[in-house]
């Protein structure tokens, strides 16, 4: 049996990540990433401009094979791993290949979640994941045709975008009353549909589907209201779940995700877990820059550095379709905080920043995120901000008064 | 290019002005060098005449209520009703209300045709708000209305008093020119003002003295004069009479200067000072103004300044001078004419000798007999439906005159009103049933004569705008009407002109000094050509000073001194209403701002209507800088913004006397004024009413900006100010925030492109933009504003660029830190924030400001402006900068 200091069961951004860090930090141990999928290990985020067609695959891919080589990191792509013995500390992929290992980390993503709808292990009805899913998504705008995306989070978003920039007559269907309900208030959620409905994308919220009809290909589906809205390629994008069957196989204490503690250990010896399949303090996340927190917190411990992750305040930053939308701190009104707005109707702009006691607390920012990294220092700071909320909002300029930091 | 010379036509200081044109419309104007009157020199308002050429809301062809109309037809009509009511109700049914605008023939035809052919002498005219006081002092002192020095006199004197007369403001040019002299040889200035006003700044002694106090200060300097062996006695011996009564008078009311100060309110030995420098310096030229005129006894106000140079021998010698200056820019033209109900024509009483000479010269059929109705009486008898048709040329007498709206009422019931002006909204054009295009300043061609009697040519440079036509011209063809179509035959102002002139020539063999009959032959282009002249003209020769040789214009040549018993105004104060209201002008604006509001510059030094208080006044009242005030009293109210001043007079308020309906929802302040007046003259107390003030409630405040005029109603406080592309208004009020929100975003159709909002803070900001082009913004909210309204202005009807449209609603422009604040220089258009940027910078000095800003080095006028923000600097740098 092979053996590596350092296995990697997953290839996706948080795993390459990984591998990168400790690389540059000189660590020169052997290790290996164990990928399901085939292709080379790529930039996930940019699958919605390379299915819209405004990317090329090579701009995906985050470090080339020769990379790998020279860093002398193994790659096993293509083949899922199907065992993890915690105690003997090895791994058994599908292929038969089996490695031993001082540490492994579970950096297994996470998949779709598929409502339990009638129809929807119909051909024709696919997530927004990964490149397989690309790759059946652009042939099925060759035959054009319709197409109804289910979720108005920022994957359906951006797959219904780029299905109708592809020719598609696209239907977006949406539980909710406000698209991306989890990350936008109601303004803004307003501001991203008429961005939206302008691309060529119906949108329909406050519906769930009821059932995805046809016999071998998708006809349409049924909302709760009994309407049809024809189909011949469903794209559901309602949800991601961590991806923990192994590790749950392998004895590991899941609970949404693969729980970890603050220095990204699993429940056994030697193991660990990063990304979307873990489960850190009770949340999991689905975002990068707490990820890239993660992989730093997990690179320091495997070096023998204490470093404890921290929740540190991020900036939710999307990029549906073309429109720059940023989030940053607190984003709920409560009663000692005061709420600013602003709105270009004609231009799609829309900013809002939550000020308590003098100092910003939060900040949404869509469609001009230019002043975005100086409210974010201003939230980090705790800076107290001048009298002239609107010039700061507006301008990003802080007024003459004194400002000072808070001690 | 040719340079066409013209005379300014605002203040009696009459500048001549250089207008030049190219393809582009007006250039720039420039001062006249060859002017005597300013000698290349112009204020801010001359300066910026080129801007107020504007046709955008002028009057520009006959309305016959609300309907377009032909000149013939309206012609007719008018005729039509003249006869109509001189038929059933007699001459004395029908008045004309003039005004010190109008040109010297505009004045001559209106004059001829109502008093020898109308056959009545109900002309007057808005120069009796302004100086007939003085007239009539000049009438009991030396038999005529003449003013005896000239401008140089300012420059050669030692001394000048400057008594009621913010000449600083009111007339700069003039005013200059005593800076200028005070520079090369020291003259000492003193200002007699209850009022610490510009021209304060660069004198030697101020007398704050009681409001309408100045007949005690005179009456005890003549008292000083006797005492300590100051007078003329030659003088008064040999060219003067009744000085004893004078005399004893003035010891009965002022016997000391130690009862002079405590009657007045002064420092004895502020009062000693003046006395003394008085008595000592032979070259002493008393200057005064409205503040002597406006005044229910401004008549022995007058005579008791005239009384103490008569006294000392100073008269119409050079630099000695009792000197009346005149607000108008043809005010003194109009006292030429006749203009004047109580003058029949050509200094020329109600004699019998004078109406037959004068008829015989008209060859008039009607002549009046008796003087008219002088204006507060004129509107009386409009409102008892006495007089029944008024026309009024000129003027906008529902601001301008005291108890404003009770005149509004009258005319409102009135059977004929008719209204000729250059500007169609005015408060007076919208109660007139008859509106009539009057040529404008640029399209008129006549004369003026300013407050030294020089006659200079207003050219016309300009095509009349619509169908706009020179008063005269609209006058005579209603004396052709009337069947009198050889003695309204004018062709030309030259026609008009040359028949005055020979109409003077009747005062050839009398002691009236009034004569400009060798200018009656002159011919088209001679009279085109016309220098300016100072009359009279003898030998083809001016005359710079009468009376030189104490030969007065009585019948004795004696002039007269006048026993004065001082008297307070009429209008004394009261628990209801404690405080003295006091009224005059601002530096940048004229009269009702119909033309000086057209400039941007100009309505940017101080842009709303204010009341200054006293600080301990504000206190006791419950008063902040910059809040908006009420004062009222039982004949209305106004509403204006708090300056708190501590050059202001304790117990007495200073209000604007420029703003109206047009630009304000309540300021119109003369409403306030009880319409007295003095006895003499007729001259109504413009400077002295009683009133009470308090804080209006006002818990939101809001700025408006829109390329269009708003309908704002008059229920909450707002001042319109024109800016070049549209309208900017402040806005205050005490409604709920939501409702006023509701109200205010109502005013426009459309849904704002770019909205601010608040909610918490009670602040809402929005912009409509239309095709890309601003077209409004709207702020209001309960907290102190913040933003540059002058900014905002200069963007509305712009396209924005992308910057500008990312700021546009936090009101300023990207990277700028303070608002601009008010036009301190506007000649050079100098901000307050620039200003107080190069005092914390260093400057310390005007001149250092001069160099570094420009600001101060063209007319000077903003002088003690500057000098006031340095000294505030040096006095509280820190809260200066705060306000920064």
């Amino acid at each position: 049996m092979e053996h590596r200091d350092l296995v990697i069961i997953g290839s996706g951004m948080a795993a390459t990540r990984l591998v990168a860090t400790l690389r540059r930090r000189g660590d020169r141990r052997s290790m290996i990433l164990l990928g399901a999928e085939r292709a080379l290990p790529y930039n996930r985020i940019m699958l919605s401009p390379l299915l819209a067609g405004e990317a090329e695959w090579q701009q995906l891919v985050t470090h080339s094979a020769e990379w790998y080589a020279q860093e002398n990191i193994d790659l096993h792509l293509g083949h899922a791993v199907v065992e993890v013995d915690t105690v003997a500390r090895t791994v058994r992929c599908a292929d038969g290949y089996q490695v031993s290992y001082n540490d492994v980390v579970f950096a297994t993503g996470s998949r779709s979640a598929l409502p339990p709808l009638a129809g929807i292990d119909l051909p024709g009805v696919t997530g927004f994941r990964d490149y397989d899913d690309v790759t059946r998504l652009q042939q099925a705008t060759h035959r054009g045709g319709n197409a109804v995306v289910l979720g108005g989070g920022l994957l359906g978003l951006e797959a219904a975008v780029a299905l109708a920039a592809r020719g598609m007559t696209v239907t977006l269907i949406h539980r909710a009353k406000q698209l991306m309900n989890r990350q936008l208030d109601v303004l803004a959620a307003q501001y991203l549909q008429q961005a939206i409905t302008a691309r060529g994308v119906t949108v329909r919220t406050g519906f769930a589907p009821r059932a995805i009809l046809g016999a071998y290909r998708p006809t349409a589906v049924v909302l709760d209201d009994g309407s049809q809205i024809p189909a011949d390629l469903v794209v559901v994008a309602t949800g991601i779940q961590p991806i923990t069957e192994i590790a749950a196989a392998a004895g590991l204490q899941i609970q949404r995700g693969i729980v970890v503690d603050q220095r990204m250990r699993a429940s056994a010896a030697h193991a660990y877990a990063l990304g979307e399949c873990c489960e850190l303090n009770g949340e999991t996340v689905g975002l990068v820059a707490p990820i890239w927190e993660q992989v730093d917190v997990l690179a320091a411990n495997l070096c023998g550095e204490e470093k404890i992750f921290a929740a540190k305040p991020y900036v939710t930053m999307l990029k549906v379709s073309g429109i720059d939308v940023h989030a940053m701190g607190e984003q709920d009104v409560s009663e000692d905080v005061r709420m600013l707005t602003y709105q270009d109707r004609e231009h799609g702009i829309y900013k809002k920043i939550l000020v308590r006691d003098s100092v910003i607390v939060g900040a949404l920012l869509y469609g001009d995120i230019a002043d975005s990294q100086m409210f974010f220092n201003l939230i980090q700071t705790q800076t107290e901000i001048g009298s002239d909320y609107c010039r700061l909002l507006l301008a990003g300029e802080l007024t003459a008064a004194p400002v000072k930091a808070r001690a | 290019m040719s340079v066409i010379k013209t005379t300014c036509p605002y203040c009696g200081v009459g500048c001549g002005v250089n207008v030049q044109r190219d393809a582009t419309g007006v250039l720039p104007v420039a001062g006249d060098k060859e002017h005597p009157s300013n000698l290349g020199r112009l204020c801010v308002k001359g300066s910026a005449l080129h801007e107020t050429l504007s046709e955008q809301r002028r009057l520009l062809y006959p309305q016959i209520s609300g309907a377009r109309v032909s000149w013939d037809h309206v012609l007719d009509d008018i005729t039509a009703r003249l006869q109509k009511t001189i038929l059933e109700h007699g001459p004395q049914s029908v008045a004309l209300y003039l005004s010190g605008q109008l040109l010297t023939e505009d004045y001559y035809v209106a004059n001829k045709l109502w008093k020898g052919f109308v056959g009545s002498a109900n002309v007057d005219t808005n120069s009796r708000l302004c100086m007939s006081s003085a007239v009539a002092a000049h009438v009991r002192a030396f038999g005529e209305d003449v003013v005896p020095g000239c401008y140089e006199d300012v420059e050669i004197a030692d001394l000048v008093v400057l008594v009621g007369s913010n000449s600083a403001w009111a007339h700069p040019v003039l005013h200059q020119r005593l800076l200028k002299a005070r520079k090369e040889r020291g003259t000492k200035i003193v200002v007699i003002d209850p009022r610490r006003t510009a021209s304060c700044d660069q004198s030697d002694l101020h007398l704050p003295l009681k409001p309408g106090a100045d007949a005690f200060l005179f009456n005890g300097l003549l008292a000083y004069l006797s005492e300590q062996n100051f007078l003329n006695h030659n003088y008064i011996k040999n060219h003067t009479r009744d000085f004893d009564a004078a005399l004893n008078a003035a010891r009965a009311s002022a016997a000391n200067i130690q009862e002079v100060a405590r009657v007045c309110g002064l420092e004895e030995s502020a009062v000693e000072q003046l006395y003394r420098w008085f008595a000592q310096t032979p070259r002493t030229v008393t200057l005064f103004s409205q503040g002597i005129n406006q005044s229910s006894s401004g008549t022995d106000k007058g005579n008791a300044i005239i009384n103490c140079h008569l006294a000392t021998g100073r008269v119409g010698l050079p630099g000695a001078s009792p000197f009346s200056i005149t607000g108008q820019p043809n005010a003194m033209g109009g006292r030429e004419v006749g203009g004047l109900a109580n003058q029949l024509a050509v200094h020329r009483a109600f004699t019998a000798e004078s109406i037959t000479a004068v008829g015989n010269f008209w060859r008039a059929p009607n002549m009046a007999q008796t003087p008219g109705l002088k204006a507060v009486a004129l509107f009386e008898a409009v409102e008892r439906g006495d007089v029944k048709f008024l026309w009024i040329l000129a003027t906008n007498p529902l601001v301008s005159m005291p108890e404003a709206d009770r005149w509004r009422r009258a005319l409102q019931r009135c059977e004929t009103v008719i209204v000729s002006d250059c500007v169609l909204d005015t408060d007076t054009t919208q109660v007139a049933q008859i509106l009539l295009p009057a040529a404008g300043w640029g399209e008129k061609d006549g004369t003026v004569t300013s407050s030294e009697r020089t006659i200079s040519r207003q050219r016309a440079f300009l095509p009349c705008a619509g169908e706009a036509k020179p008063d005269w011209w609209a006058l005579s063809e209603i004396g052709k009407r009337l069947g009198f179509t050889n003695e309204f035959s004018f062709n030309n102002a030259r026609d008009v002109f040359i028949e005055h002139a020979a109409l003077t020539g009747i005062n050839s063999a009398t002691p009236l000094q009034f004569d400009i009959s060798e200018l009656s032959t002159l011919n088209n282009v001679q009279y085109d050509a016309l220098a300016p002249v100072q009359w009279p003209i003898k030998n083809g020769q001016g005359s710079a000073r009468l009376f030189s040789d104490g030969r007065f214009a009585t019948a004795d040549h004696r002039a007269r001194f006048l026993p004065i018993a001082p008297q307070w105004s009429q209008s004394p104060l009261d628990r209801d209403t404690p405080l003295v209201l006091n009224t005059g002008r601002v530096r940048d604006q004229w009269h009702t701002m119909t033309r000086t509001a057209e400039s941007e510059r100009l309505n940017r030094h101080r842009a709303e209507p204010y009341v200054e208080i006293h600080p301990q006044d504000a206190a006791v009242f419950g008063l902040a800088n910059n809040e908006i005030a009420e004062i009222s009293n039982r004949h209305g109210k106004a509403w204006l913004r708090v300056r708190i001043e501590p050059g202001q007079h304790l117990g007495s308020l200073f209000v604007p006397m420029h703003w109206n309906d047009q630009f304000a929802a309540r300021a119109r302040v003369d409403v306030l004024v009880t319409a007295n007046f003095d006895p003499h003259s007729g001259q109504p107390e413009l400077k002295h009413a009683s009133v009470r003030v308090r804080a209006l409630p006002s818990g939101w405040r809001g700025l408006l900006l829109s390329r269009e005029r708003l309908p704002l109603t008059r229920d909450h406080y707002w001042a319109a100010v024109p800016v070049a592309n549209g309208w900017l208004y402040w806005l205050a009020g005490d409604e709920e925030f939501n409702v006023v929100s509701e109200r205010l975003l109502a005013l426009f159709p459309a849904e704002p492109a770019l909205q601010f909002v608040a909610p918490d803070q009670k602040e809402l900001r929005s912009a409509w933009i239309e095709a890309g082009k601003l077209e409004a913004v709207l702020m209001v909210g309960e907290s102190e504003l913040v933003p540059d309204p002058w900014w905002l202005a200069s963007q509305l009807g712009n396209v924005l660029e992308k910057d500008d449209r990312r700021v546009l609603l936090s009101g300023k422009p990207s990277g700028a830190q303070a608002a601009q604040g008010a036009m301190i220089c506007s000649c050079f258009q100098v901000a307050e924030s620039s200003i107080n940027g190069a005092i914390a910078g260093g400057c310390q000095t005007s001149a250092a400001l001069g160099e570094k800003l420009r600001c101060g080095t063209n007319c000077g006028s903003c002088v003690p402006e500057l000098n006031r923000l340095i000294r505030e600097h040096v006095r509280a740098p820190r809260e200066i900068a705060k306000a920064v």
